[in-house]
């Protein structure tokens, strides 16, 4: 597997998540996504990208394009040094129904993806990788 | 100070969303949203976001409470144009805005609202005479 | 790096006659090409791919093969490549256009490098590599261009096999046919969504009389394509609900969200018309 092209994004504030979006969909069409996929990797970006600035306290965005024989692929990592999520299995499995928004971003983004992710430490910090092939 | 237009057209509000909205300026919308129906006595709301290319979780609730506040202040609210990509993905992320009307576009919206409101059968909402 | 009595020189060299040779030997082996590609086609493309080999060979390490440098003789493969796929060839019909190359290059070798046995025999193992590589690339680029092909016409057969047909002015109505799965629902919920927009319906019939199992999977996909109808401003009607089909769906727990079911498709077209106030008085 290759990786054709790689950066990152700093996720500081409000400004950096829409920075984020916008770049996220240019990668997207990019690699050829259906507009329905580029959607669906937008909005997995902004959850995750808001998460990063509200609950981690701000951290980045690196991005990565891929090239797996005849398949292109793009995969985010978002990446924090906030408080980390305590209870992970529970936001992961009941977040969404408990209205909080960080649930919500977590269970929805897995489901708007192809692989899905997360590593958090409490006190040290939190990563989610989320990957779409085409 | 950045702001979302909105446009009044008789007893309803219209606000057309087209750019691609940071927090802020979604929240302010809110609130100048909330201030206008008061301001104007609208009796209906349309929001329009057939320009926007993604709705996530942190917009779709904020419609939801844009529909929640204008009922209380006696408006009804009507989201409409909603691109197919996006309604595809809303789903799928598990947002399915329950107490929020939705129509096709704005014509439809503004058909449905006049109906809604005739059958009200509160004089004063009578728009068609 | 070009000394004279190597690969690199023979094939600036003796081009001519290495063509003339791989000419020969493309006729012979296209005898069995059933004559997809004419005799002129194929000495344009030897010829003209010849004339990039020794030129890209002049300034390229031949070795290296992956490099930058080689990109124009990669890209004229997989060009080569997708036409093949397109006429109908065969990976191994399409890679022997490189293969049969061999032969003309190593007796052009003989000739350049002379009765040094140690160099004839290095510059065979290069020339060897590099055909070798040139060959396995026109392959990948065959198998990657036959999957595309492949991946397309899948796409069209599913179009196809689920039309949305406009049943009046501003009703659309989606006749399901056959086993539903995951990635057929998807693409079907994607054009009929698109059809809602495009036609401005504002009622679209799902009719799942010719579904014969409905699953949870399939009941929930039918939900979210329900929900994405309602979100975007349009109604849903779902048709061809037989006893079975309802019993499962209420063991299975599912919530249809009060979507309206009818038992058939005029049934459901009936409703659709009442709801669309439109109706037809007998003469």
């Amino acid at each position: 597997m290759t990786t054709s092209s790689t950066g990152e994004l700093p996720l500081r504030n409000e400004h950096d998540i829409v920075l984020g979006r916008q770049s996220v969909r240019h990668m997207a069409q990019q690699q050829g996504f259906s507009l329905v996929d580029q959607t669906k990797m937008v909005t997995a970006a902004s959850e995750l990208a808001r998460n990063t600035v509200i609950y981690g306290g701000g951290g980045t965005l690196k991005w990565a394009m891929l090239q797996e024989g005849s398949r292109r692929g793009l995969r985010l990592t978002f990446e924090d040094h906030g408080p980390g999520i305590p209870n992970l299995e529970l936001a992961l499995t009941d977040g969404w129904s408990s209205g909080s928004g960080l649930g919500l971003g977590l269970t929805g983004s897995r489901r708007l993806v192809n692989e899905f992710e997360i590593a958090s430490t409490v006190g040290v910090g939190t990563r989610v990788i989320i990957t779409r092939w085409k | 100070m950045e702001r979302i237009p909105i446009l009044r057209m008789g007893e309803f509000l219209l606000v057309t969303i087209q750019v691609d909205m940071h927090d802020q300026l979604a929240l302010r919308l809110q609130d100048d949203l909330t201030r206008a129906i008061e301001k104007n006595g609208a009796k209906g709301v349309l929001i329009d976001i057939s320009a926007l290319e993604m709705v996530d979780s942190f917009m779709g609730r904020m419609i939801a409470d844009i529909s929640g506040m204008a009922r209380i202040l006696d408006a009804q609210t009507v989201l409409v144009g909603m691109q197919p990509a996006v309604a595809i993905t809303l789903v799928e992320l598990g947002l399915s805005l329950p107490g929020v009307a939705t129509a096709l576009n704005v014509e439809r919206g503004m058909t449905w609202l006049r109906r809604t409101l005739n059958a009200s059968g509160d004089d004063d909402h009578i728009i068609n005479r | 790096m070009a000394s004279k009595g190597d690969l690199t020189s023979a094939l600036r060299a003796r081009r001519q006659d290495i063509l003339t040779s791989w000419l020969r030997q493309l006729e012979q082996a296209s005898a069995s090409a059933k004559g997809r590609l004419s005799a002129a086609e194929v000495n344009n493309q030897a010829t003209e791919f010849l004339t990039l080999l020794a030129s890209t060979a002049q300034t390229q390490d031949v070795s290296g093969f992956g490099s930058e440098g080689w990109q124009p003789v990669r890209a004229f493969l997989e060009d080569l490549s997708r036409q093949r796929v397109m006429a109908g060839f065969s990976s191994d019909e399409t890679a022997t256009f490189i293969f049969s190359l061999k032969r003309p290059v190593f007796e052009a070798l003989k000739q350049e490098v002379g009765t040094d046995a140690e160099k004839l025999s290095n510059e065979m193992w290069s020339a060897t590599e590099l055909l070798d590589k040139l060959g396995l690339h026109t392959i990948k680029a065959f198998q990657s261009s036959r999957e595309e092909v492949i991946g397309r016409q899948q796409m069209e057969l599913l179009e196809l096999s689920t039309p949305v047909v406009k049943l009046w002015d501003g009703i659309l109505a989606l006749p399901m046919i056959g086993t539903l799965d995951s990635a057929r629902t998807q693409i079907v919920m994607e054009s009929l969504l698109q059809k809602i927009v495009e036609t401005e319906s504002q009622i679209a019939i799902i009719d799942i009389t010719g579904v014969p199992t409905v699953d949870t999977l399939v009941a929930q996909h039918l939900l979210k394509t329900v929900t994405a109808i309602r979100l975007m401003g349009a109604d849903c009607i779902i048709s061809g609900v037989r006893p079975q089909i309802a019993q499962t769906i209420v063991h299975l727990g599912v919530d249809l969200q009060g979507v309206t079911t009818k038992a058939n498709l005029a049934d459901a077209l009936a409703l659709a018309l009442k709801r669309s106030g439109i109706s037809f008085t007998k003469h």
